[in-house]
């Protein structure tokens, strides 16, 4: 597994988000400047590290669940019930702390659900996860029985807006957790079970591997990592909103799980290109904010981007460039 | 009894029981009156989710159709209420747009080889982008046209309305059935989720029918933006966001597998319905708030998924195993 660092860093992800940060700066010349101001770093840059933060986290759960080959889309429903858990429950005068783990073990629960839905009842992940997201969003306007529970306790807000060494605490939570789960992926077997379950489920289990356990775990893991998002958004907007919290975000999640090069038929994925992925989507949002173009433009944008991508992606865009190249089959294995 | 009706069979069970308990409650349901309304309320609902049977049964998904009812609404809008075209020929160009850009996404998912799932979302973000970027806000529509189409209804007994839109449905839903099980296409769609790879084998011309399906699933959402546009007599950008999840939930609930190859457009009828029921049930009591919608559409979807594994489980021992790879 050694391989050149220059070579690394020349993947197709990382010279699209500096591409993406290059045009912001041209369009926004400022768009680098950080300063320093109450003991953190203040700038369009730092901006997009907080902004994406919610997305990356995500985006980290997100990818252990397209590497096996499924889908989630009850993240931003269970964003919404773990914000709204944290929130009701600081406003009740628990402590911050019982608070933010009552919410994660939510979080955990609802992502156990899932998994128990598609490993144990097998049930195709988009309409299992399709239950969560239709109800969640229910069930969190149940616990804040319809308002948005807003609340001061300096704790839970610092989790959104605080900073740990000058750098926004969302963009920290992120980074540590993509580097958690990275290691505990690549360091051990589960990363390869992972994606030896996303290329074919029945194969898999007939060479040992506990599938169901293994399905379990990652859509725990995505659930727990949704928790810890909607943890994050609520305390920065010091409240939980049931209604929007986190609305539509599993998309933007799917979404930076596919710019970052895992594939949506399973078997390959990278956590830190999928965060890659979350950051790209950002700069881009943010570069249209900063350089005065109407923020309607950001789908169209976004739709492009996609678009851009699959061409890339797809298996005859790789044909010019091959001698004797076989043969795209319906079926892609890659 | 068929087997494969089985599924349908239990939806429309189900339905009845749970009509018949929501009148034990509450006389006034069953009057043509509600009816009525149930085919008028859920009409733009209604034809979106026969489009996304036919999507789902071949094995695909469309994410895009709200963001196409809300396009075509802000469409027909400008084009009546700006620039002064009659209804019917803006109604005629927004099924055409709609046709392009299904034949574009279905075109796509062929040649390219792209999941549907992530190229309908790109179509989603590019008919909702393209419809803000026309315009932020609520055009009205009015033009005489669409009071004639309002006006539009058969009276029954004890003040019932059989509106326009809600008949429109009704006629999308046999058409779609005709479709589905009596035309080569229908066949063609079912070979195609049932397995692509035998289905090519055995002659399907399967680029030119994925391309018609996805026509079909656009045009279609056009026709609901269209009922849309005349329910509300507006156009608005964000209009229907999130009716790609009822249509699902319409589907799935009617008894097709989203695995593809199995399904039934009528079921999806009594889907649409079973949504309708919730939605007036909780209307008639009261004093449930509207989150509970959301609660009992997600218990209900959960409880048909697991049925509807049981039924397959019970019926073709198997056959149609529960392995997907």
């Amino acid at each position: 597994m050694k391989r050149l660092r220059l070579e690394r860093l020349a993947n197709p992800q990382l010279i699209a988000l500096v591409s993406v940060l290059l045009l912001n700066w041209l369009l926004f010349p400022n768009f680098f400047n950080v300063t320093w101001q109450d003991g953190r770093f203040f700038g369009s840059f730092i901006d997009v590290l907080n902004r994406g933060a919610p997305v990356a986290i995500l985006a980290v759960g997100m990818t252990g669940v397209i590497a096996t080959k499924g889908v989630d889309l009850s993240v931003g429903a269970i964003m919404a019930v773990c914000g709204a858990v944290a929130a009701t429950m600081v406003v009740s005068g628990y402590p911050a702390p019982l608070a933010v783990a009552a919410a994660l073990s939510v979080g955990l629960l609802c992502g156990l659900w899932n998994g128990f839905l598609v490993a144990v009842l097998d049930i195709q992940p988009i309409v299992a996860t399709l239950v969560l997201m239709v109800a969640g969003r229910g069930i969190a306007q149940l616990i804040t029985e319809g308002s948005i529970v807003t609340f001061n306790d300096p704790a839970l807000i610092f989790i959104g807006t605080g900073s740990f060494l000058g750098f926004p605490m969302a963009a920290v939570i992120a980074v540590v957790l993509m580097a958690a789960v990275t290691l505990l992926v690549r360091r051990t077997a589960i990363g390869l079970f992972v994606q030896a379950i996303g290329v074919n489920r029945a194969a898999a289990s007939l060479a040992g591997i506990r599938s169901r356990m293994l399905l379990m775990l990652v859509y725990s893991l995505s659930g727990f990592c949704a928790a810890i998002a909607g943890v994050v958004v609520a305390a920065d907007i010091r409240g939980a909103d049931a209604n929007n919290s986190g609305l539509w975000l599993e998309l933007d999640a799917i979404l930076a799980v596919v710019i970052g090069g895992t594939s949506l038929l399973g078997g390959k994925f990278s956590i830190p290109m999928a965060v890659v992925g979350a950051l790209i989507i950002q700069a881009m949002n943010t570069g249209i904010l900063v350089s005065g173009f109407p923020p309607e433009f950001n789908l169209v944008v976004k739709a492009g981007m996609i678009i851009l991508i699959l061409l890339i992606q797809s298996p005859y865009a790789a044909l010019p460039f091959q001698r004797r190249a076989p043969l795209p089959s319906k079926a892609v294995s890659k | 009894m068929k087997r494969s009706l089985r599924p349908l069979a239990a939806t429309a069970v189900i339905f009845v029981i749970a009509y018949a308990m929501s009148v034990l409650q509450f006389p006034n349901m069953l009057s043509t009156r509600v009816l009525g309304n149930f085919l008028t309320d859920n009409a733009f609902l209604g034809i979106t989710a026969v489009g996304m049977t036919f999507v789902i049964i071949s094995g695909g998904i469309d994410l895009s159709v709200g963001a196409v009812i809300g396009f075509t609404g802000v469409l027909i809008a400008v084009l009546v209420s700006w620039l002064g075209f009659h209804p019917l020929v803006a109604f005629v160009i927004a099924l055409g747009v709609a046709g392009l850009f299904g034949a574009a996404m279905g075109f796509t998912i062929h040649y390219l080889q792209v999941p549907p799932f992530i190229v309908t979302l790109a179509g989603m973000f590019l008919a909702r982008g393209g419809a803000s970027i026309i315009t932020q806000d609520s055009v009205p529509i009015r033009h005489e046209f669409y009071d004639t189409l309002g006006d539009l209804m058969i009276r029954l007994p004890e003040g019932g309305r059989l509106s326009f839109i809600g008949l429109l449905m009704i006629a999308v839903f046999l058409g779609g059935a005709l479709l589905a099980h009596r035309t080569k296409f229908g066949s063609y769609v079912y070979a195609l989720g049932g397995n692509p790879v035998s289905a090519s084998l055995m002659g399907v011309p399967v680029a030119q029918t994925t391309v018609q399906i996805y026509m079909l699933s656009s045009m279609l959402a056009a026709l609901a933006g269209i009922v849309f546009s005349l329910y509300t007599s507006a156009g608005y950008p964000l209009a229907a966001v999130g009716v790609e999840l009822d249509a699902i939930s319409a589907v799935v609930i009617g008894g097709t597998l989203l695995t593809g190859g199995y399904g039934f457009v009528l079921g999806t009828f009594v889907g649409v319905m079973l949504l309708g029921l919730v939605q007036t049930y909780i209307i008639f009591d009261g004093t449930l708030s509207s989150w509970w919608t959301k609660i009992v559409i997600g218990v209900l979807l959960f409880l048909f998924i697991v049925l509807q594994r049981i039924i397959f489980a019970a019926s073709t021992p198997g056959e149609k195993s529960p392995e997907k790879a």
